[in-house]
């Protein structure tokens, strides 16, 4: 079966926002696949119609994970991605979740979402709540903090090492052999638009400006 | 003490980290009732690296090895799934030989991860001959790549916009030769298997899942066609130049480790069938031509053209200290990797890093089954299960 094209993504789209209603917006296709945003406290309800409606039928599960936006109000995003090999199309939904706030668990929908949302508990911190088994599963036993936040340092936050005295492994503070290099990638062929002080004097006030975003057009 | 204590208790072992069976660093705690697994908890992370993190703070070219050291059993699988990803969002259209040698060198990966398969699976089940026969045609295969990207794992071939270099042409008349004799090997390696007794006393009717079961739990590639669905990327969303490609989509009917190794053995027959095409197109006149887009902000100049042009010396310093930018937006793109569907799910901020790379494996959703395939099953079914798993702990714990 051919993949299904933009417009009968589209018409599908139109059917998934008419049945649910206000728990998903934003319906769209993007890069020839649908895209909805969900409200996180109905994603149970979201992702168990879009697996059982006839004209859908997203029953493979493929993948849930997080993503950080550290300036939006509700900083994090969970993202499930859905496959239907009935109607061969994939959907992605989004929900998004603050800080401290929690989204409910969709193992009794997809169960192999459990270790996915252990994942993305471990990694972000978000809690899914009815997870049975809501422990960390990618990083060390008694790790601390969720390493795939924005504001967590690629460093971390402690390293270890065999001591020969003690017999074991131990845990240290990361200590820098050689300070971290952040590269600045902002390009100096562009350069700043080149106003001198005092030029403002010698134009009148609207050509600087006219100049100045002629400048920015052309970068 | 005339009441005697008759409460009976589970028995709980710790199978791994280094038991050679847990292919890799894999720590299963397994509570045994007797010999019968009552309950699996696989630990993972063992090898976790932050390959998302990294790279976040990295370029998207420098992103493109990380990914031959996921499943570093079939690298360029890996890559695939990267650059195929960065170009949706870049609205690139690769060269038509670069798309040829991408395919040929994806199954150049399929057969080198289903040949360790099969083989240390059923090293796993008790026989030694398999690995042995079957490691000396990997080699030859790792040669391939050498031979086309200078490292035989760890290649980076695969760029966005194409493959780094082209093939020599002896390159491709030796994959060609390869292609007649490996089929002999395979037949080998069967006869040793399909019919062997203790191979099938071992995997028949272990490990039992339905479609339906399969796909509700992200089961993807073999372990879904395993069980019966005709369900495979390269023909239901096809990428590349696989929909001009003749070849066959092998399915099980049992779902059980036999099944899934008839099918690894089929696909195997398929990959060299589909080199062998692979290798006819790129040395027919159809096939001639650039293997990298002619697009400066996304590939580098040839280096002749370096020692001239002082244009084509700062476009190169500019590709591989900035790098590419990638227009804003967010794309899923998978490829059917030899272990399941390999997804990258990309969030680019219209800047020259990733801002967010989620890597989608295949292993990771298979292991998690685990616990539910392998209960009510003997211990040593375990072993069995795992290797039809097909796990490789570098693409689980990232």
């Amino acid at each position: 079966m051919a993949m299904m094209t933009e417009d009968e993504l589209r018409d599908l789209g139109e059917h998934v926002a008419a049945s649910l209603g206000d728990a998903v917006s934003d319906v769209r296709v993007v890069h020839g696949q649908l895209q909805m945003v969900a409200d996180a406290a109905r994603i149970r309800e979201v992702l168990r119609f879009l697996r059982d409606d006839a004209s859908c039928r997203f029953v493979c599960f493929t993948d849930i994970c997080g993503v950080d936006y550290p300036q939006r109000e509700k900083r994090f995003e969970v993202v499930y991605h859905l496959l239907s090999p009935y109607i061969n199309a994939r959907v992605r939904v989004k929900a998004p979740v603050g800080e401290g706030e929690t989204i409910p668990s969709v193992i009794e929908v997809f169960p192999g979402a459990e270790w996915f949302e252990r994942e993305v508990y471990d990694m972000y911190g978000v809690f899914f709540t009815d997870h049975p088994d809501l422990r960390r599963i990618l990083t060390d036993y008694g790790f601390n903090g969720h390493p795939l936040r924005k504001d967590f340092p690629v460093t971390g936050f402690v390293e270890v090492r065999y001591d020969e005295d003690r017999k074991r492994v131990i845990y240290e503070p990361v200590n820098l052999q050689q300070a971290w290099r952040e590269f600045d990638f902002a390009s100096p062929w562009k350069g700043e638009p080149a106003v001198l002080p005092g030029d403002e004097k010698a134009q009148a006030q609207g050509q600087v400006q006219e100049k100045a975003e002629d400048e920015g057009a052309a970068s | 003490m005339s009441e005697r204590d008759v409460s009976v208790r589970n028995f709980t072992i710790n199978f791994g980290p280094q038991h050679p069976a847990a292919h890799g660093v894999l720590r299963l705690v397994l509570e045994l009732d007797g010999e019968v697994v009552e309950r699996a908890d696989p630990h993972i992370g063992l090898l976790h690296r932050g390959t998302e993190k990294l790279i976040e703070t990295k370029t998207y070219h420098q992103a493109v090895p990380y990914f031959d050291r996921l499943d570093y059993v079939a690298p360029m699988n890996q890559e695939h799934a990267f650059v195929l990803a960065a170009e949706k969002l870049l609205g690139i259209e690769v060269p038509y030989r670069a798309q040829v040698i991408r395919v040929l060198y994806s199954e150049i990966g399929r057969l080198l991860s289903h040949i360790l398969n099969v083989t240390t699976q059923a090293m796993d089940v008790g026989a030694l001959t398999p690995p042995l026969w079957g490691f000396e045609e990997r080699e030859k295969l790792m040669i391939f790549y050498e031979r086309a990207s200078g490292s035989r794992m760890h290649a980076a071939y695969f760029r966005i916009g194409g493959v780094h270099q082209d093939l020599p042409p002896e390159l491709i008349d030796d994959i060609g030769e390869f292609c007649e004799t490996h089929p002999k090997v395979l037949q080998d390696i069967e006869g040793l298997l399909t019919e062997n007794r203790i191979f099938k006393q071992r995997n028949v009717d272990i490990g039992v899942i339905s479609v339906e079961e399969a796909f509700a739990r992200g089961f993807s590639g073999v372990m879904v066609r395993g069980s019966g669905a005709a369900w495979d990327l390269r023909k239901s969303q096809p990428y590349e130049i696989y929909e001009e490609l003749d070849f066959k989509v092998a399915v099980g009917r049992n779902g059980d480790c036999y099944d899934r190794y008839l099918v690894r053995m089929e696909e195997m027959y398929q990959a060299v069938h589909i080199m062998k095409q692979c290798v006819e197109i790129l040395s027919s006149q159809k096939g001639q031509g650039e293997v990298m887009v002619d697009n400066r902000k996304v590939a580098p100049p040839r280096r002749a053209e370096m020692k001239t042009s002082m244009e084509a010396l700062i476009e190169h310093f500019k590709l591989y200290t900035e790098g590419v930018r990638v227009p804003e937006g967010e794309v899923y793109a998978a490829v059917e990797a030899p272990k399941g569907e390999f997804g990258v799910y990309l969030v680019s901020d219209g800047s020259n890093r990733p801002y967010r790379c989620k890597i989608r494996a295949p292993g990771f959703a298979h292991l998690a089954a685990l616990d539910y395939m392998g209960r009510g099953h003997m211990l040593a079914d375990v072993s069995a299960l795992i290797g039809s798993l097909d796990i490789v702990f570098g693409e689980i714990d990232r």
